[in-house]
């Protein structure tokens, strides 16, 4: 044995040890704070990407029509009912169409031209106003303003989602000739100079593709296609309004990066939605339809309602069965069963249960509830039967580690006053572990909320135009949807995807904050 | 309210006055032949130990050696461990307690049992006291559970401090005061016997001699029995101690006689110190 000398505060060795540790302590703290701040990072990147896709989906573009409520057109048999009124989508579209056709003329020109300008608003969309005026029939004959979505292709070319676009503003036309019919020829000293220069850069860059550019010269409610040009002068052709605007109004020209065989969207319809727009009938509005409307379709139709409430039937379903079985079922396991090799058995598989694929709860739920039992497809309750089976080990286990941990001496004291066993549970027990019960509850919830797989093997993933009534109807629900429409091939699809993602997301965080709720205002402290 | 309660008490207290005229030491619990089985390890060792009424019967001993586990033998307390088998006869009032026939709820309202760390409900004060009352229908009204309330509060000697905040968490109390609110609490369910575990042994001197005191007031009305480490405090507040040793009761008796005189080298080896 050595005297160990009590340790001096400047004792070399021992200044050493403790740097060590010191360093050891920070290196420990840096692996947390990093791993906290990798979390946050890819949270905040899924949350921004997500967010910043369903922005654009926000609001949407609506033309404006002045229309007057002909009952020749809506109304042709006479005695049309309200519900025959409100089926007549090719009456009230036709006066959309002769609306169009009288706003722009020279579109009657061709076959092709009219269905194009047709395609400005798609058939289905005067669906509420028919169904408006079924349910006001004093409006037949009258004039009203209806609003309806214009072609989800031409929205998003106005919130710039098409393509990329070039826009500069252009010198003053000088004279302004018509050297054949829709043929202009501008002219204006330097006026195409800017134009020009852009050309000339874009050709350093992209090479002869800048040739297959549209470049298309706008003035009030008038646009030309720039066939040829120099410094001075253009060749323009007339898409529409007339040629007088160029020498009026100072004239914008747009360079759309993706060339017209490559888009939905034919520069003449750009010509005409700008028209509309310069003429105030196209305004942005809170694109409501996504909350109102059930599936289409058609993206600019299309809207969530279905399937929130589709979710929500599912949800009551699930909560209604997983709930009470799962408390009841720790609370047994926990407080009343012996404990023995069966009960163990139980905890165990209980266990293995919440880690089994969802999909195969998915395909139980096939073969027992529907092909069982004979259940119908497609519905919430099938729905929320197999959810609440995926969440049950899922509150079971958080249901039992909430009751594992009240204070045995919490149930010795309420036994030690002459309580029954089940007294000490139900008066002392559980509401120590109520706000813990229920957390677990809700969370699991909120997982059964976005589980997909197992609904899309019951059918869930069916096309749903009507809003469900009961838990038996046909019905889709939230995350089913996200899966439908990201399959989806258009491009407006992408936006309206990431919005129902975001409401989605709005009800886990509402649930969620539900529970951080209940663990503020429930808990208690001893 | 008052007056059922006195009552009640008289008819016990004439039952001992009939026994005392005929010379017996009448044992308010008698047992006889007890041994405790954890699964197969036995823990008591064939104990007889008789519990007079209107006293303290202290049980001393080192740790492990089995006086917490008799002492809940007393209430049935073991039945809530499921591997614990408990054999022998508990007599309390003619009936054996430990037979499969008696209820131990209705026995645990009979004993009532304070516990070695304070374990206050987490509820208020008012509730901490009243759970046992409404649960057992002891009160036929608001009023006489206030009246319940107000006397085991008063009993415990906690009345004067909390009288304004019977509505605040019983937790919020010190631990002193937390302990006092839990022998009241076991109080107001009107037992006739007061088993407490080491119920000092998580409190500072000051509180500890307020307990020893209350302990002391409440003999005169109950049969308590105390688990204590603490060789003083038996001597303090017991009337009579039984000193346990691995399971065995070495020796019982008057409380002056086991510490001045006890007859045993065990008992004497532990309460001078030279082990334990």
């Amino acid at each position: 044995m050595t005297d160990i000398a009590p340790p001096p505060f400047r004792n070399e060795k021992a200044l050493r040890r403790l740097k060590k540790r010191r360093a050891a302590d920070a290196r420990f703290r840096l692996y947390g704070l990093s791993a906290i701040a990798f979390a946050l990072l890819a949270l905040s990147t899924l949350v921004a990407s997500i967010g910043l896709q369903a922005i654009s989906a926000a609001t949407y573009h609506k033309v404006e029509f002045d229309v007057v409520l002909d009952p020749a057109v809506i109304a042709p048999k006479g005695k049309d009912t309200p519900a025959d009124i409100s089926r007549n989508v090719d009456g009230f579209y036709a006066l959309i169409r002769s609306n169009l056709q009288a706003t722009f003329p020279d579109a009657a020109q061709d076959r092709l031209t009219t269905r194009q300008l047709g395609d400005l608003v798609t058939r289905l969309a005067v669906l509420p106003t028919a169904k408006w005026v079924s349910e006001n029939p004093t409006q037949i004959g009258q004039t009203a303003t209806i609003k309806v979505p214009l072609s989800d292709d031409l929205d998003l070319y106005l919130k710039g989602a098409v393509s990329k676009e070039f826009r500069l503003r252009l010198g003053d036309i000088s004279a302004v000739t018509e050297t054949a019919p829709q043929q202009l020829q501008l002219t204006g000293a330097g006026a195409f100079k800017a134009l020009e220069s852009l050309v000339d850069v874009q050709r350093q860059e992209v090479g002869d593709a800048v040739d297959a550019r549209s470049i298309l010269i706008s003035a009030g409610a008038t646009t030309g296609r720039v066939t040829r040009m120099d410094e001075d002068q253009a060749e323009v052709t007339l898409l529409t309004g007339s040629a007088s605007d160029f020498s009026s109004v100072r004239p914008t020209a747009r360079m759309i990066a993706l060339p017209e065989p490559e888009r939905n969207v034919s520069d003449l319809q750009i010509a005409w939605t700008l028209a509309l727009k310069e003429k105030g009938r196209i305004s942005r509005v809170p694109h409501t339809s996504l909350l109102t409307h059930t599936d289409s379709t058609y993206p600019e139709l299309a809207g969530a309602l279905a399937a929130i409430v589709g979710s929500l039937l599912t949800m009551m379903v699930t909560a209604f069965i997983a709930i009470p079985i799962g408390i009841f079922a720790s609370v047994y396991l926990e407080e009343f069963a012996p404990r023995n090799r069966l009960t163990e058995i139980i905890e165990v598989n209980i266990n293995n249960l919440a880690a089994v694929p969802s999909i195969v709860f998915g395909l139980l739920g096939a073969a027992v509830f529907l092909g069982f039992f004979g259940l119908p497809r497609s519905a919430p309750l099938v729905g929320g039967l197999v959810l609440a089976l995926l969440t049950l080990p899922t509150i079971i286990i958080a249901s039992r580690a909430a009751l594992k941990s009240v204070p045995p001496s919490i149930r010795a004291a309420a036994l030690g006053v002459g309580a029954s066993k089940m007294q000490s549970v139900f008066h002392h027990v559980l509401p120590v572990a109520g706000p813990g019960i229920f957390t677990g509850a809700i969370l699991g919830m909120a997982r059964a909320l976005g589980e997909t797989a197992p609904l899309l093997l019951i059918g869930m993933v069916a096309f749903v135009a009507d809003v469900p009534t009961g838990p038996t109807d046909e019905s889709t629900a939230l995350p089913v949807l996200v899966y439908s429409w990201s399959t989806n091939a258009e491009r407006a699809w992408e936006p309206m995807t990431a919005a129902v993602i975001v409401i989605l997301l709005m009800f886990l965080v509402t649930m969620n904050g539900i529970v951080v709720l209940l663990r503020r205002r429930f808990e208690r402290r001893w | 309210m008052e007056t059922t309660m006195t009552e009640s008490r008289e008819v016990s207290a004439a039952g001992i006055k009939m026994d005392e005229t005929q010379g017996l030491t009448f044992p308010r619990i008698d047992c006889k032949n007890i041994d405790v089985f954890y699964g197969d390890k036995q823990a008591i060792f064939d104990i007889s130990l008789p519990v007079p009424d209107r006293s303290v019967t202290a049980l001393i001993g080192p740790s492990g050696c089995g006086k917490s586990t008799f002492l809940r033998c007393l209430n049935r307390m073991n039945d809530t461990i499921e591997s614990c088998k408990v054999t022998g006869e508990i007599i309390m009032d003619g009936e054996n307690i430990n037979d499969p026939d008696i209820d131990p709820v209705l026995l645990r309202s009979r004993v009532g049992m304070v516990f070695q760390k304070p374990n206050p409900f987490p509820k208020s004060i008012y509730d901490n006291i009243a759970y046992g009352p409404r649960i057992h229908g002891l009160a036929a009204s608001r009023e006489d559970l206030d009246a319940i309330v107000e006397k085991s509060l008063r009993r415990a000697g906690l009345w004067d401090e909390v009288k304004d905040r019977l509505t605040s968490p019983g937790n919020s109390l010190s631990g002193g005061q937390q302990q006092r609110l839990c022998i009241a609490r076991a109080i107001a369910v009107r037992p006739e016997v007061i088993l407490m575990d080491e119920p000092c042994s998580a409190l500072d001197p000051v509180a500890t001699a307020r307990i020893e005191e209350l302990i002391d007031e409440l003999r005169k009305r109950y049969c308590i029995v105390i688990v204590t480490h603490s060789m003083q405090q038996a001597a303090r507040v017991s009337q009579r101690t039984a000193f346990f040793h691995l399971g065995e009761l070495v020796e019982m008796g008057e409380t002056d006689q086991i510490f001045t005189n006890p007859r045993e080298r065990r008992t004497e080896d532990y309460i001078t110190g030279r082990f334990g």
